[in-house]
């Protein structure tokens, strides 16, 4: 799922120091897995900009909600409308939270109340690495199931470059933030696999038109959308 | 002849290829170049101009090797996938080879956190590009020669000339994928190989065992790497902190012991340790000679180009073949 981290307790009470009253906005989705901004953490941010106001002097109401998901127009649209004075919002969503209140007509400004770091797994309790780069052409099939695009500094194709360390770490690897070899991993796992020779097949260029570099993207599955009629219908 | 660069004609005369490597300054000074230019000028068959090693910004790579062609020097231009995507780089090249250039090493080049790995502040923060890999780029080069096109397919008005080099790291992790790497890049169309530095030739050797048995010495030309070492420091450094460099501890012992002759006289200690350092890079020219299927050797004294005339001419290398 989509990780995230907070943002600054004085950057955020930076973006909202002139309001009255403002909305922390929580998402029952991957910010809450993350830990992030689901509900418990827009209790403890709202409460700490409370705080904040007081010591500076401010008098700003902060009010607390947190909807099942923000990327989900059913569910943001009830907050967009019913926002009465609220002067801001402040999300605890990824940044798809962010936006999708925008395109929703949400007439206040959203400020983002995390910094949106990657896709990934859980490696432990408290521990999240980047496992997906969502190039839009997966080629996992080819690397036994760890990400070259994601996980390879250089997103390297066709096996490691010379930078790989004797443990099987990545050239830029720290002891603060270590970052294993992909392609060590990969070369690893295709051992145990019995397919290791399948490496010996070079990968052209990759069209990377289906990733962030052909613009932005969008995904429209015909089958599920439903025509006006049956909209009206449904209503 | 491929390209009809003086690198292609020494390896087809069948000659022990040499070439020697050339770092531009951190700065457009071409005084700097001149002056290297002119300490190794005959000293080699080609040279390496580097492109932005440790991905610390240098005077670019294509213009230090437009400076040797316009100088009678042949430049071997290194290019990595760090800073260019395939457009970029095969406007450079074409660019290239109007100006005469005809050698081309294709590398990823080091990761741009590299840049702040030493006293340098770097650019970390750098975005990378890395639209393709090093075997990518080979291929791309291979393509506008042989047929003329551009990787996205379309003609050239005309094909450059090319000699297609590529880096090899014969004893990094996972050592049992290397020679697959090897045979990779050959089979992308590399017409050379430069390898890592190698300190120790007999496990090199061991490697090249399964090398020839592929028969890859035979499709490419393979240049051993030596970097020229300098101190007992530098080789402890290299043996633990560079990726795929491992240096036998005889050597490093043997280096140390240079310096600890000269008792408390540390501009001594630092001259007995160059001459030292000399002495040992002339052994390994020597003993990657002796490894059947290495063609050559490309010689790395970085910053102190002034090494290279003093290794290559007791290594018996000189003078240059004509070709």
């Amino acid at each position: 799922m989509i990780k995230a981290n907070s943002k600054p307790l004085g950057e955020v009470f930076g973006f909202i120091e002139n309001c009255k009253k403002v909305l922390v906005l929580g998402c029952g989705g991957c910010a809450t897995v993350c830990q992030v901004g689901g509900e418990k953490e827009v209790g403890v941010l709202a409460q700490a900009l409370r705080l904040k106001a007081g010591t500076e002097g401010k008098q700003i109401e902060f009010l607390e909600n947190t909807v099942t998901r923000q990327c989900e127009p059913e569910f943001v649209d009830p907050v967009v409308e019913g926002l009465g004075d609220v002067e801001a919002i402040v999300s605890t969503a990824c940044g798809v939270g962010v936006n999708h209140l925008v395109e929703r007509g949400c007439p206040v400004p959203v400020f983002p109340g995390v910094d949106t770091v990657f896709m990934g797994s859980t490696l432990e309790h408290g521990e999240w690495a980047e496992r997906c780069a969502a190039c839009g052409q997966c080629v996992l099939h080819l690397t036994g199931g760890i990400c070259p695009i994601a996980r390879c500094a250089k997103n390297l194709l066709n096996g490691p470059c010379g930078g790989t360390t004797e443990d099987g770490m990545c050239e830029i690897s720290t002891p603060e933030n270590p970052v294993p070899c992909a392609w060590a991993e990969i070369v690893e796992r295709m051992k145990q696999l019995g397919t290791l020779q399948e490496l010996g097949e070079i990968q052209p260029p990759k069209d990377w038109s289906t990733a962030r570099d052909g613009g932005p993207r969008r995904r429209v599955r015909a089958d599920l959308k439903l025509d006006r009629q049956e909209q009206k219908v449904q209503s | 002849m491929k390209s009809g660069s003086n690198l292609e004609k020494v390896l087809q005369a069948g000659h022990f290829a040499l070439t020697a490597e050339l770092g531009p300054p951190m700065g457009p000074s071409d005084e700097e170049i001149k002056q290297k230019m002119e300490i190794l000028r005959g000293n080699a068959d080609a040279f390496n101009i580097t492109d932005c090693q440790t991905a610390v910004v240098r005077l670019s790579s294509i213009a230090a090797a437009i400076m040797l062609v316009q100088g009678g020097m042949e430049p071997v231009m290194q290019m990595t996938t760090r800073d260019r995507n395939r457009i970029a780089i095969q406007a450079d090249i074409l660019g290239a080879a109007a100006f005469g250039i005809k050698n081309c090493l294709c590398i990823a080049g080091d990761h741009q956190k590299f840049s702040a790995a030493g006293k340098l502040k770097g650019h970390p923060g750098a975005k990378n590009v890395y639209d393709v890999d090093s075997i990518q780029l080979v291929g791309i080069l291979k393509k506008m020669r042989d047929e003329g096109l551009m990787e996205g397919g379309d003609p050239l008005d005309v094909a450059p000339r090319l000699f297609i080099g590529a880096a090899w790291t014969p004893m990094a992790h996972p050592l049992e994928f290397r020679v697959t790497r090897l045979a990779k890049k050959v089979a992308a169309g590399a017409d050379f190989i430069q390898t890592q530095g190698i300190y120790d030739v007999e496990r090199f050797a061991e490697i090249m065992v399964e090398v020839r048995n592929l028969g890859l010495h035979e499709k490419t030309a393979i240049l051993g790497g030596v970097i020229v070492p300098k101190s007992a420091g530098m080789l402890r450094y290299m043996d633990s902190s560079v990726a795929g460099v491992s240096v036998p501890k005889a050597l490093i012992k043997r280096m140390s012991a240079a310096g600890e002759a000269a008792g408390k006289d540390k501009k001594q200690a630092r001259r007995n340790q160059s001459k030292e350092g000399i002495k040992i890079a002339v052994e390994l020219i020597e003993q990657l000679r002796e490894t059947e299927g290495v063609r050559g050797v490309h010689l790395q004294a970085i910053e102190w180009e002034r090494a290279i005339p003093r290794i290559v001419e007791p290594a018996g290398l000189l003078p240059r073949p004509h070709v």
